[in-house]
């Protein structure tokens, strides 16, 4: 009996008893719970292959060739941890899976000579699995032990760089579209959309607006055909736990899809997902042939007279795209502007019919959800957001990665105790979440637990749930500059405030980044009108926008403003960035104790603002300079020192 | 089913399934719209029409919002009226600083808002979007640095003409207005219609204009010029000057036109009913024979250009009569000049029309004579208004005048042509008397006379069962095409006209973007065809004249050579 | 060898207005660019003017209507990216290749495209030539990348 078979008949049957130990027994082998031969795992995950996964991965099997090692090389998604990627875990028999941290191709042979005759290169380890049938490696941390776990809480991320995402057996062994099963045979779909109710999810793709309920609309909305989209369209800059889900847990999320699908009375599924995210795509693509091989898509579903089919979509690149209405334009072959609401598309969506379209990591809730009922994801979290949240952190943390945690913990434990704080000893600064429709936090906001209201009572959301931590180098001013402009790149220019307003107020910031020098005193005035108008401004895009890209667009500029007003008083007024990070504000002098004269900056100073004679210390005239910061880079002397 | 909601502290009654905005305008209440288009599903792109409903927390746009029991709206709150000015100083401050020198100046839909929202300083400064402006169409001038982007002009291509010559083109604030590649529109499908020009609220899209041209012809004391006007042009020219739609100027066009400097003066619809006289015996020789049928009316250029770039191999069922304004043309050049003794070099001939196909049609290869147009230049409704505003004739003080002979007389036949049903109406006149050899006395046909997309009217004729189809605007013609080529065969002769409404909703025509005058202009002309005394073109006496002292009679040797055309297969870009 | 144009579009069903833009997405897959002629050919299969193929071709910023360089470098542009100064990274590709952001310089072999976010956050700032990533780059990085590439051809 092949694998396949056995797991139809003995596992997803109707009369399957999981309890035989037969069952149990092949079960764990294909988890591999426990192994015959070695197991190596490697992660990866695009981040992985960023960081050269493949040549590590090449480097593995010539090693294993050469040394004729008979073992059994897994490719796992990613676990959370980007800074130490390339992530390679080795499972030896017997022993417990234990995992090491940037391995890069070169670091394979004495790694692997190390490990196979048992002892640990302590340098590169991470931690070990902990797993009773096993003996653990000494001296060697567990990695639930860590940190960086230690306050994680992963329902969404469970599996993810842990299991073989290739592999929908391995999916099944862990328990994976039992749950679906169970739902298309026992449970009607208003009765899925009470569970999902009841257990207060909401959201995760950045309206928060509670699941159950938008299911229930489309599942009492009477058509002949209803369609469920997933939205991983996940073009926010910053974020990128979708995309980790579909590498690392593909099944799991076709589980929540189909699920999701039959609760409102779909048989269709679209999951619209960027191009760019080829691995992502690929991964998908492979998942639902498997799901095809095993009946879970297409007519009578396991004799359950469900039909379901999925339809994979390849996103042509627009951040508005990610906005429902503009992603069914999309998907129905429009340019991807959105349309009004009402008529909501849980009425009319896709091609005018019924749609719910739900973000990822919604999605892949579901199945824990309506596997262990209500009841235990409702005590997870906070009463206004119960559950998990997925976090990508990124910037200037000390460990840069994914994390999920319970809602409502504090944004300083993600930030100093999961992701160890801030990188190369520098001050905290700022926590810009939310993407580009969300806001800065300085250090006074980090008690905040996260949630909907909590945050959105401080002017903040949790959007997808990007977490760029920011240090003293960097600016606010900047960084508001940054997000104006990607804003109006991407607005889709439908609607006058959105298109006009965001391009006017991304060049009121350049205009307080500027250089000084030579400014007229009409653009003096220019510039302070500017200023001036900025709130204003913003209150009308917000107003009349009609979309959330652009009733949002003033967040990041609007929070920046709030928490961070001496900063850009002192852009204004001392015409000074403190960060050092707006090049035309910078002021270099030359310290005439340092200078030895050599020229080289003379030379190659682009507007001749530098004067002396050779062996004299050197100035610079500070009305010509543009800031451009070159004679620093070339002064071998440290005598070019910024004011 | 009514029910109330509140307006500004006031109740009105609002009715279920209809927007706010209609809600609002149905009580009187106006709000400014940008980017709407009556009976097209709302877009909600321009943000003009937003008002304040209490408990949301953004403005509603009025437009694509559905009325809701219980609403409390406030329609010209501060933060209503602050939003709008703020996004219409926005649009501005993307906009050139070209009201003096502007197509709209006076009649543009942003230059009005700026002014009821009292904008009176920039507020807001920074680049403006650069474009070079589109002179490549004969008919069509595009200005993109105009555009708003509001989307009409799209619209009404796509969903009411069904043509889709135009598009977005880009993303945000670097989206722009344009045809397939942004190429030219000459090379992009679009038929000339004009409708577009009609929605547009700015100057971004316009009719071509040749102003230097005509001065220079009008003052040159050895060039003879020449105008003829459109049957439509006596009862759409008042609302350029204020007076009410639908006012018939004709004698008065005429002196006014004279004033102009103009040495000959014509009316079209003398030429009119030549087409009618001529194509009805077209028609009835194709009844005789069988062939090329159902027989296409070919009068209107913009109709033309589309059966030759989608329809090419359907192009022997179009009746091969130039239109009214051609046929003129070429009498003028070939009549009327050897009989006066001017050289053809001499004469300037102009023309007056509703439309701005017809611009393109007289540039039409097929159009000239050894190298030769019959005429030099055409004129829209618009531009001949603002010529005599130019000239600083009053139009209400000028005392009416006759056309000049030897086209001097008209039926009202050839006036029907310019509304949608019109020519048809005429050509059955004149083809029952052509077969039965008497004049019909059931004139009103009212089954042509109603503003449905389609009309279809059956009736014998003589020994003929005869099936005519009137398509009211070209988005029309698709779908009985397809009809026919499934085998359709009870249609005999189908009229065509790309505007909605025939030629008095034409390009050319007066722009009210708020009100619907293309119903007062074709009462009009119904209700001088009641009046008139001679009601059929092969009664006309001008007519009659003409064809005893020139062209003998229809589809003659001389008709065939001056009268009539030749079509071909067009590439464009589709 | 190259598919033809026709066969890549009589994968997908004539009429149907869904297809195109997996259609376009397939053509420019096969030939790195679309062209006037893949837009006609596509409007005409799936019975769309081309004026609308391509106004729906350009909101994107996939699809490209010059041909690729043979090396395209993408620099990320996003938030992290950003922060650790791709800014400038950006910059000096543009220097040192004399072209801008979307062009393809003229002996075809360089082209360069600014995107948002390779989801690569973690190991900002990143780059991209073909496919292969660079991490962690720096300034001084840039010209020996491209020197890397100039030197392979
Ligand atoms: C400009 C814009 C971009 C968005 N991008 C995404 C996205 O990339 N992924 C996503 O899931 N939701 C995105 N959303 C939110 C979606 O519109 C939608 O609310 C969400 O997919 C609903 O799913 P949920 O109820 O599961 O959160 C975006 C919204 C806006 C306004
Ligand atoms: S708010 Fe911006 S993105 Fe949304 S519809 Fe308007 S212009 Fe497009
Ligand atoms: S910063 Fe640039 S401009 Fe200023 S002095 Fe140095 S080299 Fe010259
Ligand atoms: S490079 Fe440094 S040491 Fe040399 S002249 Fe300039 S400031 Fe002085
Ligand atoms: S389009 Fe209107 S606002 Fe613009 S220049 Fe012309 S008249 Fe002025
Ligand atoms: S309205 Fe103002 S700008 Fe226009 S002509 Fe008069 S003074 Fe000049
Ligand atoms: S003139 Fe007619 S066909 Fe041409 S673009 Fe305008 S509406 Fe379309
Ligand atoms: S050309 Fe005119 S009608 Fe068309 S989008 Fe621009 S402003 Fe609107
Ligand atoms: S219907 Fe009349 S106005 Fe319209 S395009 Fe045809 S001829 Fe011109
Ligand atoms: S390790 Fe995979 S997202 Fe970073
Ligand atoms: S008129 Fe309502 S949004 Fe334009
Ligand atoms: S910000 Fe550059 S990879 Fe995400």
């Amino acid at each position: 009996m092949d694998e396949k078979q056995f797991l139809i008949e003995k596992v997803l049957a109707t009369k399957a008893d999981l309890n035989i130990q037969e069952v149990a027994d092949y079960m764990s082998l294909i988890r591999h719970d426990t192994v015959n031969i070695p197991i190596i795992y490697i992660g990866s995950g695009t981040c992985g292959k960023v960081a050269g996964a493949n040549e590590t991965l090449q480097a593995i099997n010539r090693y294993l060739n050469e040394k004729n090692i008979l073992s059994e090389i897994v490719q796992v998604g990613c676990i959370g941890l980007c800074s130490f990627e390339p992530l390679v875990d080795i499972q030896l028999p017997g022993k417990a899976r234990i995992s090491f941290r940037n391995i890069t191709h070169d670091l394979v042979e004495p790694l692997f000579d190390d490990i196979f005759n048992s002892e640990v290169p302590y340098e590169s380890v991470l931690g070990q699995f902990s797993n009773k049938r096993h003996n653990r490696w000494e001296n060697v941390p567990l990695l639930n032990e860590l940190p960086f776990f230690k306050l994680q809480h992963r329902i969404v991320l469970a599996n993810c760089g842990i299991s073989n995402p290739d592999s929908v057996s391995d999916y099944i062994a862990r328990g994976g579209y039992q749950t679906y099963l169970k739902c298309i045979r026992n449970y009607t779909g208003e009765k899925i959309c009470n569970i999902v109710d009841q257990s207060g999810l909401r959201g995760r793709g950045g309206g928060g607006y509670p699941t159950g309920q938008k299911w229930m609309v489309a599942h009492n909305s009477v058509s002949d055909q209803k369609y469920l989209i997933c939205n991983a369209a996940e073009s926010d800059p910053g974020a990128f736990m979708d995309r980790a889900v579909i590498e690392g847990d593909p099944h799991l999320l076709l589980e929540g899809i189909a699920i999701a699908a039959y609760a409102i009375g779909a048989t269709t599924a679209y999951i619209y997902v960027m191009d760019e995210y080829s691995q992502a795509y690929f991964m998908l693509n492979q998942a639902i042939i498997q799901l095809k091989e095993y009946g879970f898509v297409g007519y009578n579903i396991f004799d359950s007279g469900v039909d379901f089919k999925i339809t994979l979509v390849r996103g042509p690149g627009a951040f508005v795209c990610g906005e429902e209405t503009a992603l069914i334009n999309s998907i129905e072959g429009k340019r991807g502007m959105p349309r009004p609401k009402p008529p909501f598309p849980a009425i009319q969506g896709l091609f005018g019919k019924p749609t719910v379209i739900n973000n990822v990591e919604t999605l892949a809730n579901i199945p824990f959800i309506l596997r262990h009922g209500p009841q235990r994801f409702n005590e997870i979290g906070i009463p206004e957001a119960r559950g998990t949240k997925v976090f990508a952190i990124s910037g200037k943390a000390m460990i840069t990665g994914l994390v999920e945690v319970p809602m409502g913990t504090k944004i300083k434990d993600i930030i100093f105790r999961i992701a160890g704080g801030v990188k190369d000893g520098k001050d905290f600064k700022a926590v810009q979440i939310g993407g580009p429709s969300g806001s800065c936090l300085p250090v006074s906001k980090l008690d905040l637990p996260v949630g909907y209201e909590s945050l959105w009572n401080e002017g903040a959301i949790i959007g997808s749930g990007g977490m760029i931590v920011m240090d003293e180098n960097t600016c606010m001013v900047d960084i508001a500059k940054f997000f104006m402009n990607f804003l109006q790149k991407e607005s889709c220019g439908k609607c006058i405030p959105c298109r006009e307003g965001t391009r006017r107020i991304h060049e009121i910031l350049e205009s307080i980044t500027r250089r000084p020098t030579g400014e007229s005193g009409f653009e003096v005035l220019e510039r302070f009108k500017g200023i001036m108008q900025l709130t204003d401004l913003a209150e009308v895009i917000r107003d009349t926008s009609l979309c959330g890209l652009g009733q949002t667009a003033p967040n990041p500029l609007m929070s920046a403003m709030k928490w961070f007003r001496e900063e850009f008083e002192e852009h204004v007024f001392d015409r000074k960035c403190r960060a050092g990070v707006c090049k035309e504000l910078r002021l270099f002098y030359i310290d005439v104790d340092k200078c030895i004269g050599c020229v080289a900056c003379l030379r190659k100073c682009p507007v001749n603002a530098i004067v002396g004679q050779p062996r004299q210390p050197h100035f610079i005239i500070e009305e010509k300079c543009i800031g451009c910061g070159i004679c620093f880079d070339v002064c071998k002397f440290v005598a070019v020192k910024l004011k | 089913m009514l029910f109330e909601i509140e307006v500004n502290g006031k109740t009105i009654k609002a009715k279920r399934g209809d927007t706010l905005l209609m809600a609002l305008q149905r009580n009187g209440i106006k709000v400014p719209t940008l980017c709407h288009i009556k009976d097209l599903l709302p877009s909600g792109a321009c943000r003009m029409c937003v008002v304040e409903v209490e408990g949301r927390q953004g403005l509603i746009p009025a437009c694509s919002h559905p009325v809701e029991e219980w609403m409390k709206v406030h329609t010209h709150s501060p933060r209503v009226i602050k939003a709008r000015k703020t996004n219409t100083e926005l649009l501005l401050s993307n906009h050139p600083d070209d009201c003096l020198y502007c197509e709209r100046n006076g009649n543009c839909e942003l230059q009005k808002l700026a002014e009821d929202l009292n904008v009176r300083e920039r507020r807001f400064y920074g680049k403006k979007n650069k474009y070079k402006t589109d002179p490549s169409s004969a008919s069509l001038l595009r200005d993109p640095a105009k555009c708003i982007l509001c989307g009409r002009c799209i619209r009404v291509c796509e969903e009411i003409q069904k043509i889709t010559a135009l598009d977005f083109i880009g993303r945000g604030n670097k989206t722009q207005v344009g045809p397939a590649f942004n190429k030219g529109m000459n090379l992009s499908s679009c038929i000339n219609c004009g409708q577009c020009v009609m929605v547009c609220p700015t100057g971004a899209l316009a009719e071509k204009q040749y102003p230097a041209k005509l001065q220079d012809a009008l003052h040159n004391p050895s060039v003879k010029t020449v105008i003829q006007c459109s049957p439509t042009l006596s009862v759409t020219l008042a609302e350029e000057f204020g007076l009410r739609a639908g006012k018939d100027l004709e004698g008065v066009m005429f002196a006014a036109l004279r004033k102009l400097g103009f040495d000959y003066v014509f009316d079209t619809s003398f030429a009119a009913d030549l087409l009618i006289t001529e194509q009805a015996s077209e028609f009835y020789n194709r009844l005789q024979t069988g062939k090329s049928l159902p027989m296409f009316s070919s009068c209107c250029p913009a109709w033309i250009k589309y059966i030759e770039q989608s329809y090419p191999e359907m192009l022997d069922n179009v009746s091969a009569c130039k239109s009214p304004q051609q046929m003129l043309g070429a009498l003028i050049t070939h009549h009327f000049a050897p009989q006066q003794g001017i050289s053809v070099d001499d004469i300037y001939s102009v023309s007056a029309m509703p439309c701005i196909a017809k611009k393109f049609e007289s540039q039409r290869e097929q159009m000239t004579h050894k190298g030769i147009t019959d005429v030099d230049l055409v004129l829209t409704t618009r531009e001949l208004a603002r010529l005599i505003r130019l000239n600083g004739i009053d139009i209400e003080q000028v005392e009416p005048e006759l056309s000049d002979q030897p086209y001097q007389s008209r039926s009202s036949a050839g006036k029907m042509l310019a509304v949608s049903g019109g020519l048809t109406e005429a050509m059955i006149r004149t083809l029952h008397h052509l077969i039965t050899g008497k004049d019909t006395n059931q004139l009103k046909i009212q089954e042509l006379r109603s503003n449905k997309d389609r009309k279809e009217y059956f009736v014998k004729i003589g020994a003929f069962k005869l099936g005519f189809a009137v398509v009211n605007g070209i988005g029309n013609i698709e779908a009985l095409l397809t009809e026919i080529k499934k085998g359709r065969n009870d249609i005999h002769y189908i009229e065509v006209m790309a505007c909605e409404g025939g030629c008095v909703g034409g390009g050319g025509q007066p722009i009210h973007p708020e009100n619907d005058n293309v119903r007062a202009r074709a009462k009009s002309i119904y209700e001088l065809d009641e009046k008139e005394s001679n009601r059929f073109a092969h009664q006309n006496a001008s007519l009659l004249e003409v064809y005893k002292s020139f062209l003998q009679n229809p589809g003659s040797e001389t008709s065939l050579n001056h009268l009539f055309t030749s079509y071909e297969e067009r590439e464009v870009m589709r | 060898m190259q598919v033809a144009l026709d066969e890549i579009i009589n994968r997908y069903k004539a009429g149907s207005r869904e297809s195109l833009l997996p259609l376009l997405q397939d053509i420019q897959v096969e030939y790195g660019y679309l062209n006037e002629e893949a837009i006609l050919k596509v409007g005409k299969h799936i019975k769309l003017p081309s004026s609308k193929v391509y106004g729906i071709a350009t909101f994107y910023d996939q699809f490209r209507f010059v041909q690729k360089g043979k090396f395209h470098i993408k620099v990320c542009r996003g938030t992290s990216c950003h922060m650790h100064g791709s800014l400038s990274l950006l910059k000096e590709v543009e220097r040192v290749l004399h072209l801008k952001e979307g062009q393809t310089t003229r002996d075809g072999r360089f082209s360069l495209e600014a995107v948002s976010c390779m989801g690569a956050c973690g190991s900002a700032p990143v780059l991209n030539v073909n496919g292969y990533f660079k991490t962690a780059v720096t300034i001084p990085d840039i010209a020996q990348i491209i020197d890397f590439y100039r030197n392979l051809i």
